[in-house]
């Protein structure tokens, strides 16, 4: 499986919001989107993750860019997780159908979680970049994100 | 909006806070003072013959006073006692409230008044936070980080490499 590559459209795939609705293909377009995939809620780099992308929030918005976390944890964990770290970054659930919307944009890991992968999708719902992080323990800086949203 | 893209870890520059003998081996430090694991380095470093030079890096939802006590530290900073509040705190670290970093500018001799008022501003603030971002531009993930000859070691791992480079010192 291979992670989709900048240039190519974004696939079909629905999520879950926190509040139980969908988030689907259709609600990448018009807007700057980034899709912040990590392995589980509550693991220890996923939370240094959330927190370091928390700091500058402020940042990606003036950028124009809204950034989303996405696991295969259900919407009740992530919210406890969100809340926990004392983030306001939105969460989506790939819980059911497991891992679909992962193996869509190909950051299934074998053993049913996702890889730490961003995303960060154009207005057009095309990806304008994405990455996968070497080993799921491996943290990318938020300067990544940053490079990909200046180009 | 200013960059936040990827950049190398600037040099040490006149506003830094730099200790340590000139000829020693430079260790560049982004650290956060309610993070256990920077306290615990912060030590090791004291230990060494090394030219530091501290950055902050506070994560407020990680640690809900690392803005505080950073802040605290450049206040005191601009009654030239800097590395005076960073021992305080890095010592005593469990004790960040308010009325604790009052105590600790009362005991470093502080102009109080001034202090509180310093630690609050805009410009004490600014300071803090464009040591972040220049560690977000060079890609620091986690607390505390170290960059020293050309590399850099995060949390835990960054112990270990100072170890290594007390041998060649």
């Amino acid at each position: 499986m291979s992670v989709i590559a900048a240039g190519e459209p974004a696939p079909q795939f629905t999520l879950k919001q926190e509040d139980g609705e969908p988030f689907a293909r259709a609600d990448l377009e018009d807007r700057t989107t980034v899709l912040v995939f990590y392995p589980f809620a509550f693991s220890p780099v996923c939370t240094d993750q959330l927190n370091l992308y928390e700091e500058v929030l402020d940042e990606f918005a003036a950028r124009g860019a809204t950034l989303y976390g996405v696991s295969c944890d259900s919407s009740w964990s992530q919210t406890a997780f969100r809340e926990q770290l004392g983030v306001s970054i939105a969460q989506l659930s790939d819980f059911e159908p497991k891992g679909a919307a992962c193996r869509a944009f190909g950051v299934l890991h074998e053993g049913g979680f996702p890889q730490r992968a961003l995303f960060v999708i154009g207005p057009d719902a095309r990806v304008r970049w994405s990455y996968q992080a070497p080993s799921p323990g491996d943290l990318p800086g938020a300067n990544l994100i940053f490079d990909a949203l200046a180009d | 909006m200013s960059d936040l893209g990827s950049a190398p870890v600037p040099p040490p520059g006149p506003t830094d806070h730099v200790r340590g003998p000139g000829d020693a081996t430079l260790v560049i430090e982004y650290a956060d003072f309610e993070c256990p694991y920077c306290a615990a380095l912060s030590a090791r470093l004291a230990a060494l013959r090394l030219r530091r030079v501290f950055r902050h890096f506070p994560v407020k939802s990680s640690h809900p006073r690392a803005w505080a006590a950073a802040c605290a530290a450049e206040a005191a900073a601009l009654q030239g006692c800097f590395w005076e509040m960073h021992d305080s705190l890095f010592a005593d670290p469990a004790r960040l409230e308010d009325p604790h970093l009052w105590e600790r500018a009362a005991v470093l001799g502080l102009d109080l008044e001034r202090f509180d008022a310093e630690r609050r501003s805009e410009a004490v603030r600014a300071r803090v936070k464009a040591d972040f971002r220049s560690g977000i531009r060079a890609g620091v993930v986690t607390t505390p980080c170290v960059f020293a000859g050309g590399a850099s070691y995060a949390g835990r791992a960054a112990i270990a490499a100072l170890d290594a480079l007390d041998g060649e010192g």
